[in-house]
């Protein structure tokens, strides 16, 4: 059986995912990306493979995405993350229409065809604002875990209003809200308000149309969710492998071209880069 | 002998390229020898009237440019910075200040300080920038204020009275102008000069206009963008000298040629993904940015630079040579007015352009530098998407201002709108395969 590989290097996180012919994950990995770009994308695709039980022999075709997608060295060709995040998220919830995806340095918004041809875009300007970056930010300031920041921000009843649209600044808001004496949940509601209003503002720019699929690393904040769902007056779809959307979307290029006979033989693994 | 081996391949940008040079060498000249300089603008420049008589045209916003492309701008910004302007200033005015601290010091010459400068309501910022140069030389500043479009165009069509009362109001303030430069040059003003003046700009427009057209050609001629950008310096420094109108003869004559021969600027143009830009390059990384494009078959049939920066001449009115000054007028109000639409509310133009080139996609490039330039891109985004079946991109960065030009970013962006193009392209086949099998089962056999 072929099975083929998505890799996708973020600002923040590594991840691989392998699928099977029929498109189903088989193996998934994430790690951070750190300073070495290279080894990042090859030790996910190894630990990919190994979750999945799988040899790199079998591997048919690999697909490189994200900011690090040129530097996926045993990849054979390469597709930005904008597409790949459409066509994972219309994989798997085929309503899909529009797509937001929410990573450490990048927020973009995604109309899309049925089937994951991207109709249009829009994403962030050359700053954090609105980005998982800001969370981090303000994480910092207070002393939080990212995973607290979620709940602690659920526990929120009257959020502050954070004005500021840069991140490195946004620390500096924490804190004047820490000083007059906020509860921290509600200033991390405000964050996420925050947030959340800069990403719709990026969703009506392409036009929010049918099922909202959110996708990235920052699906994983529950309280981000919630705000969205709140402000958007609608239910997002989001699954337990929305993190790995680009890279699933990569997976299902490749297996694509492996469908199409488009492989260029065997060998297709780190060893043979 | 292969056509593309012809030597009429690439002399357009072969002879820009020794104009320009020798138009900054005069410029030079003019510098050292304190004749008399002209600061005008490329939306309604009046360069004709300077050329009448014998002031050498400056163009700031050309000097400025010229030092993004070659890579010296931060220089020349930091600076005008230095001295107090905001980094959201606009980056021309900037680099053009600094310019005027260092003597005139330019990568490409000398640049002659203003003994007049003459501008027009086109841009808000012209009006404040020339200010500066009052200030710095206490020379005369004649400002033409330019009746605009009232509204936007489809909505209301002026009558024929109001071109007139706009166009003797613009005509009152030419004689004016006229009395500045008679007395800056001592010289009587002399019709019979503007007459032939304003005829090497009708033949200059004619064959720009024609330049433009061919475009349509399948694979296109030429990139708007890159040597559209190239032109479009010489149209504006050469306007109104037979120099220039030569030039533009034998650049449509070279064009023909290519259109003939099917010659493409890319090393393939059949797989070509056909653009047009709206708004300024990036000139920080200039021949950069056009590759981020070219790499993946994109070429640029239009820009709306070449239509708002032209002063005109891409619009189809040329010069009445019976009546000179009220004619130029005429052409002043009619290209400002314009100028200020392909700026401000060219979705009805872009829909037009999209047809006639048969276009895929529009790139919206907004400038930090220059709101004006910028407004209202997203809502002409949004018509255009409406629309036709195109692809949009929307990518900011600046044309003067290389710490706001992020090439990852940019090239993450372009490199997505690329693949949304070939996906597009792949539908678009399979929806015309389908139609002639279609067609071909509907069609009885003989």
């Amino acid at each position: 059986m072929a099975y083929a590989a998505g890799v996708d290097v973020g600002s923040t996180q590594t991840k691989a995912v392998l699928v099977d012919e029929k498109g189903t994950i088989v193996g998934r990995a994430l790690l951070p990306t750190g300073a070495n770009v290279v080894q990042a994308a090859e030790h996910a695709y190894r630990e990919a493979l190994t979750a999945g039980d799988i040899y790199e022999e079998d591997i048919g075709f690999v697909v490189g995405t994200g900011y690090g997608r040129y530097r996926v060295e045993f990849g054979d060709t390469q597709i930005t993350e904008i597409v790949c995040h459409a066509r994972g998220a219309a994989h798997m919830f085929p309503a899909t229409e529009t797509v937001l995806d929410m990573g450490g340095q990048d927020t973009k918004a995604i109309r899309i065809r049925p089937g994951g041809d991207v109709v249009d875009f829009s994403m962030n300007d050359k700053c954090a604002a609105g980005t998982g970056r800001f969370l981090q930010s303000a994480a910092a300031a207070l002393e939080l875990d990212l995973a607290e920041l979620g709940p602690t921000a659920l526990r929120g009843v009257r959020p502050v209003t954070i004005s500021t649209t840069c991140t490195v600044f946004a620390e500096s808001e924490v804190l004047s809200w820490l000083a007059r004496g906020k509860k921290i949940e509600d200033i991390l509601l405000g964050v996420h308000r925050s947030i959340a209003s800069r990403s719709i503002t990026l969703l009506r720019r392409v036009g929010i149309e049918g099922q909202i699929t959110f996708t990235g690393g920052v699906t994983k904040n529950d309280a981000m969710v919630q705000v969205l769902n709140d402000m958007l007056g609608t239910t997002l779809n989001v699954s337990e492998d929305s993190h790995y959307m680009g890279a699933l979307g990569a997976a299902l290029f490749a297996l694509e071209r492996i469908h199409k006979g488009r492989t260029s033989g065997a060998g297709k693994g780190v060893a043979a880069s | 002998m292969n056509p593309i081996e012809n030597p009429i391949v690439g002399r357009g940008a072969r002879d820009g390229s020794t104009l320009f040079r020798n138009w900054f060498d005069q410029l030079t000249h003019v510098a050292e020898n304190g004749e008399h300089a002209g600061y005008v603008f490329v939306m309604g420049s009046l360069n004709e009237l300077l050329h009448t008589f014998g002031v050498h045209p400056v163009f700031p916003e050309i000097n400025s440019l010229q030092t993004a492309v070659r890579r010296v701008a931060d220089e020349y910004l930091n600076l005008a910075e230095d001295h107090g302007f905001s980094p959201d200033v606009c980056g021309y005015v900037k680099a053009d200040y600094a310019l005027q601290l260092r003597g005139g010091e330019h990568p490409m010459g000398r640049i002659p300080p203003p003994s007049i400068a003459v501008l027009t309501n086109a841009c808000n910022t012209y009006l404040k920038w020339a200010e500066i140069w009052e200030r710095m030389y206490h020379m005369p500043v004649v400002t033409v204020d330019v009746p605009g479009s009232r509204q936007a165009p489809g909505r209301y069509t002026p009558t024929a009275d109001d071109v007139a009362r706009d166009r003797r109001y613009v005509e009152f303030q030419l004689r004016e102008l006229i009395e500045h430069l008679e007395k800056l040059t001592g010289t009587a003003f002399d019709v019979d000069r503007l007459r032939e003046v304003l005829d090497v700009t009708n033949r200059m427009g004619r064959a720009w206009r024609r330049v433009l057209e061919l475009n349509r050609s399948r694979p296109a001629v030429f990139d708007a963008m890159m040597e559209g950008t190239i032109y479009l310096g010489v149209a504006n420094a050469l306007r109104g000298t037979e120099e220039g109108a030569r030039f533009f003869e034998d650049l449509a004559e070279e064009m023909e040629y290519k259109a003939r021969h099917g010659i493409s600027p890319l090393l393939d143009g059949r797989g070509e993904h056909r653009l047009i830009f709206v708004g300024v390059p990036c000139y920080p990384i200039f021949r950069r940015f056009y590759q981020l494009f070219s790499e993946w078959g994109g070429v640029f049939v239009s820009s709306t630079y070449t239509w708002f920066a032209s002063g005109g001449l891409n619009l189809d009115y040329e010069y009445d040579l019976s009546r000179p000054l009220e004619s130029l007028a005429e052409g002043v109000l009619l290209s400002v007015q314009r100028a200020g639409d392909s700026m401000l509310f060219h979705d009805r133009y872009l829909i037009e352009a999209i047809d006639e080139f048969g276009a895929d996609g529009v790139v919206y490039h907004p400038i930090k530098s220059c709101r004006t330039v910028s407004t209202g891109l997203a809502d002409s985004r949004r018509v255009v998407l409406e629309e036709r079946d195109v692809l949009c991109l929307y990518i900011e960065s600046d044309m003067m201002d290389k710490r706001v030009v992020s090439e990852a970013q940019l090239k993450n962006r372009i490199d997505a709108f690329f693949e949304g193009l070939d996906s597009r392209k792949i539908r678009m086949e399979k929806a015309a395969s389908a139609a002639a099998s279609a067609k071909s089962v509907s069609t009885p056999t003989a």
